[in-house]
């Protein structure tokens, strides 16, 4: 072996070393978290924590049964605002994805992605809040909506164009009109990723405090209607995150410990979605 | 697939699904047309010198975003400069150098990273991250803290906390989208180096040659995410409106400061500055996007065969 | 497909709950105008400050348990915001740790009567490597340390007010709030009294131009900050200080003593201020100059329209209030306030009447 050849492996050898040592380096603050988190939050979680609305400083058995809920109401309505939109919209810019406007609509989606949550919060609270004077669930899954559209605006684009085109042409060649061929035979196919997209951001917006604060306010009480402001899990812990008292921190790292764990689920489920998907589409 | 004559479903079907796609459209133009209106009183007061005042005054009334500017800028640089040799390194292990075995629990364990909510973050920012940046900067030898780089005395908040925190939130993405373009290199290319006589780091070289445009795509998303940062921030930062080089020195960025100030601010001046702030910010991201597209079209041109700039799987020769 | 068909059911599990709407009888789902009879559940929004936060909580369920149809939702979400939303009229009450200036009055376009409901003190909290003891704060320290001029620990000016302390050459590490906040305005009322160079280049305000220290979120965040960096001092009020346990100082008074912070001596504030108090009750007890009276001290009100168009909760609301500074005064001393001197509540039993309803 020439001493340049040695000299490449070296550099090689080291190299590879370093993307190891960039996995390990990625990997310390991340069990610093989770321990952290556990530490602090698994112990507070007890059956009061999940069956209990919260009560005033002091008084035991406190809990986030209405926070819980509310989180999941909202994500839910975020969905119920960003998934027809994103999902067709995705469908355009897939059919048609040289033209002007679909460059322009897919541009405008990377601009929604960057914008900061706390600007979309403004924008809610103008638009949905000022109006009728009055927070609401709706304000905040709004909020939450505009947050996940472009995630379900590209993943339904990149899954549509994925499909092999073969799928296509049959529907076509047999007749079917375009909107027939998408909508019967194309979403079907996709649809496995494109429910991924939709959870990936769920699990995104599930964790927002910021555009949440002005939009769906928070609630002492039990409330699941969505006209009327709604707890959240982030609220609820930044509330208690920042007060003096033991007890409420203690509650609000179970809260956090909690918005950790459905996040994470929503992630994993996501991911093997991906992995059903990846299994059915190899030829 | 296009027809010769679209026929009327067609059409239909362009222009109802072209609606929604409108929709999109039109909350992206809502959002800089409502930044826009309800920050007029400051932009009608200040102008131009409100991109470069120093002082942030609530109470004489007098507003200026640099510090702002400034802070945001240099923290998303920073977390920048931090996170990406990392998350490339993670995404080249995952996808080209670790067992097989390792690869799903690797990438499951990344993506927990991006499922930590921002709070949570901050928390863990501010009783765990502080008190050992606080001890390093203790630890930093007196001839580097007579630099620009290193003044100030340690309290543990300031820039290097916040540009750690956000460079430990960024890695997931970019390094989840980098990933994805590693994947999705035809396999051609890093045989034809290994048939060269190329080294395995060198087939990498390649590979990540030939998916730069994506890369480099990855790398901004991460820098969009740094910028739009809230809430982790706003804990360790020190929240103090300064320009300052050091890594020590509390500063403050704009999502910040809209955070801790929009619902206490109660005169109409104040709450136009802050939203003009909210504007700033728009106009960087939409910035920050185009710069990234024109790389990406820039090295578009030279690549002799048209690269793809999303990860589509490529039509593999049965 | 078993995997399809589970995710699609997973979505429309999520899109299900998020479609209910709520089974309990709640009233018209209005803030604004809306009538209720007594029998079906009301629900009244408030928002303000964060100060009162334990003591409205704790007020707020003792009423539901007096009165189980009214659910009062109170945010803390800040002062300032509380005095924005109350204005906007996204919510029914407000409640500030300072008064609504004459400007916040004429925008929010319509009379809004003050209440003050309990008192509380803002305390000056460090963490000084070497001293364990109780220090003494002049107006003139605190104002020079928070304005950048006084420095060091050991400084003349801070060892001349405390003799007998060993004070180490540690730098001040100067902590303040970063978000609005009704304490920063009790503080900086004080600094602005007792320091012209304050007032003027700082001012009195709930959020505020600092000329030096770093910015901490919530006073949760000022204690946590200067209790794990040595040589810090921070404000917080009294509450916060005796939860973390941080030692805090005294703080000298117009009449030249260095008072500290406990019941007794923020109600000796308030009871001095009682006999000129204005008819607004829009007060500033800081600086007190009666004897043995805690400088930082002040009052916290709730903001009610005097004109409220929805009259059933603007009913509910003057029963409340009327409730909380008799009745509900018993349930304040333990959370660590000081309840209001008497002479002030007779006056509020004569301003509720105001209130149309």
């Amino acid at each position: 072996m020439t001493s340049n050849a040695r000299r490449r492996k070296i550099i090689s050898r080291i190299a590879e070393t370093c993307c190891a040592l960039a996995v390990l380096i990625a990997l310390v603050p991340l069990v610093m978290i989770f321990f952290y988190v556990i530490k602090e939050g698994f112990g507070s979680l007890n059956l009061a924590f999940f069956t209990n609305t919260p009560k005033p400083v002091g008084e035991v058995g406190g809990g986030m049964a209405n926070a819980i809920v509310g989180t999941l109401i909202l994500i839910g309505l975020a969905a119920l605002f960003a998934v027809p939109v994103g999902v067709i919209c995705g469908v355009h810019l897939s059919e048609y994805p040289d033209s002007r406007f679909s460059a322009i609509v897919r541009f405008a989606a990377d601009v929604l992605n960057g914008v900061p949550s706390i600007v979309v919060g403004i924008f809610a609270y103008g638009l949905v809040v000022l109006p009728v004077k009055r927070f609401s669930a709706i304000a905040g899954g709004v909020a939450l909506g505009f947050l996940m559209l472009p995630i379900v605006v590209r993943s339904t684009e990149e899954l549509l164009r994925l499909v092999p085109s073969g799928l296509r042409e049959g529907a076509l060649a047999l007749g079917a009109t375009r909107s027939r061929a998408v909508f019967t035979v194309i979403i079907p196919a996709a649809l496995p990723g494109i429910l991924t997209g939709i959870l990936v951001a769920l699990a995104r917006v599930a964790g927002e405090t910021a555009p949440l604060l002005f939009t769906s306010f928070n609630n002492q009480f039990w409330s699941t209607n969505i006209a009327q402001p709604i707890a959240s899990l982030t609220v609820q812990v930044f509330t208690y995150a920042i007060s003096p008292y033991d007890d409420w921190h203690r509650q609000a790292w179970a809260g956090a410990f909690l918005l950790v764990m459905i996040i994470l689920t929503l992630s994993i489920v996501a991911r093997l979605a991906v992995r059903r998907l990846e299994r059915m589409n190899r030829p | 697939m296009s027809n010769a004559r679209p026929s009327a479903d067609d059409r239909k079907f362009r222009i109802g699904t072209g609606i929604f796609a409108a929709v999109v459209l039109l909350i992206v133009i809502g959002i800089g047309v409502e930044l826009t209106r309800q920050s007029l009183l400051s932009i009608q007061k200040f102008g131009m010198s409100f991109w470069k005042g120093t002082t942030w005054d609530p109470v004489a009334g007098e507003f200026g975003a640099l510090p702002f500017i400034w802070g945001t800028l240099y923290s998303g640089l920073l977390a920048l400069l931090l996170s990406t040799p990392i998350a490339l390194g993670i995404a080249i292990y995952v996808s080209e150098l670790s067992p097989r075995l390792l690869r799903q629990p690797l990438t499951y364990l990344t993506e927990l990273l991006a499922a930590i909510p921002s709070i949570v973050y901050g928390l863990w920012g501010v009783f765990v991250l502080v008190p050992i940046v606080r001890k390093i900067e203790l630890w930093t030898p007196d001839v580097l803290r007579k630099t620009p780089l290193f003044k100030g005395p340690p309290l543990g908040v300031g820039m290097l906390a916040a540009a750690l925190i956000l460079a430990v939130m960024v890695i997931p993405f970019s390094s989840s989208v980098a990933r994805e373009i590693l994947k999705n290199v035809p396999a051609a290319q890093r045989e034809a180096a290994y048939a060269l006589g190329a080294t395995r780091w060198e087939a990498i070289k390649v590979a990540m040659g030939y998916g730069k445009t994506g890369i480099i795509g990855a790398v901004m998303l991460g820098f969009g995410r740094a910028l739009g940062e809230t809430m982790a921030v706003t804990m360790v930062i020190g929240n103090s409106p300064q320009v300052s080089a050091s890594l020590f020195a509390p500063q403050y960025t704009m999502a910040a400061v809209i955070a801790n100030e929009f619902t206490e601010a109660a005169d109409e001046l104040y709450l136009h500055a802050l939203i003009e702030i909210g504007l700033l910010l728009f106009v960087i991201t939409i910035i920050v996007n185009i710069v990234s597209r024109l790389l990406i079209w820039s090295m578009k041109k030279r690549v002799v065969r048209r690269v793809p700039v999303a990860p589509v799987a490529e039509a593999q020769p049965a | 497909m078993n995997s399809r068909s589970a995710q699609c059911l997973l979505l429309a599990a999520v899109l299900v709950a998020g479609c209910q709407r709520s089974e309990a009888p709640q009233s018209a789902p209005t803030n604004g105008a809306s009538s209720s009879n007594g029998g079906a559940t009301i629900q009244i929004q408030g928002a303000g400050a964060t100060f009162p936060n334990p003591i409205y909580s704790k007020w707020f369920d003792e009423y539901r348990k007096a009165h189980p149809n009214v659910l009062i939702n109170y945010q803390a979400i800040g002062s300032g915001g509380g005095i924005k939303q109350l204005s906007a009229q996204t919510v029914f009450f407000g409640a500030s740790d300072g008064p609504m200036t004459d400007d916040q009055l004429k925008a929010a376009g319509r009379p809004i009567l003050h209440f003050p409901t309990v008192l509380g003190g803002v305390v000056p909290i460090y963490d000084i490597p070497g001293v364990t003891q109780q220090i003494n704060f002049s107006g003139d320290v605190l104002a020079n340390i928070y304005l950048g001029k006084i420095t060091k620990w050991n400084d003349p000016a801070i060892a001349k007010i405390n003799a007998g302390v060993n004070f180490p050459a540690t730098d001040i590490a100067v902590v303040h709030r970063s978000d609005g906040s009704g304490t920063t305005y009790i503080f900086a009322d004080y600094l602005s009294k007792v320091s012209p160079e304050f007032k003027q280049k700082v001012g009195v305000n709930t959020a505020l131009s600092w000329p030096a220290g770093v910015g901490a979120k919530g006073s949760d965040g000022v204690a946590g900050l200067v209790k794990q960096t040595p040589g810090a001092i921070g404000y917080v009020e009294l509450i916060y200080a005796l939860q973390n346990k941080i030692p805090y100082g005294a703080v000298q008074n117009k009449a030249g003593d260095f008072v500290v912070a406990t019941l007794d001596s923020v109600t000796a504030a308030a009871n001095a201020a009682a006999a000129t108090m204005p008819d607004d009750f829009r007060v500033s007890i800081t600086n007190s100059d009666a004897k043995g009276a805690y400088p930082l001290a002040s009052f916290t009100w709730l903001l009610l329209d005097q004109n409220p168009s929805d009259k059933a909760r603007g009913r509910i609301m003057s029963d409340f209030v009327l409730w909380a500074i008799t009745d509900g005064q018993k349930l304040v001393p333990e959370l660590g306030y000081a309840p209001l001197p008497a002479s002030v509540v007779e006056k509020e039993k004569e301003a509720l009447k105001k209130i149309q309803l």
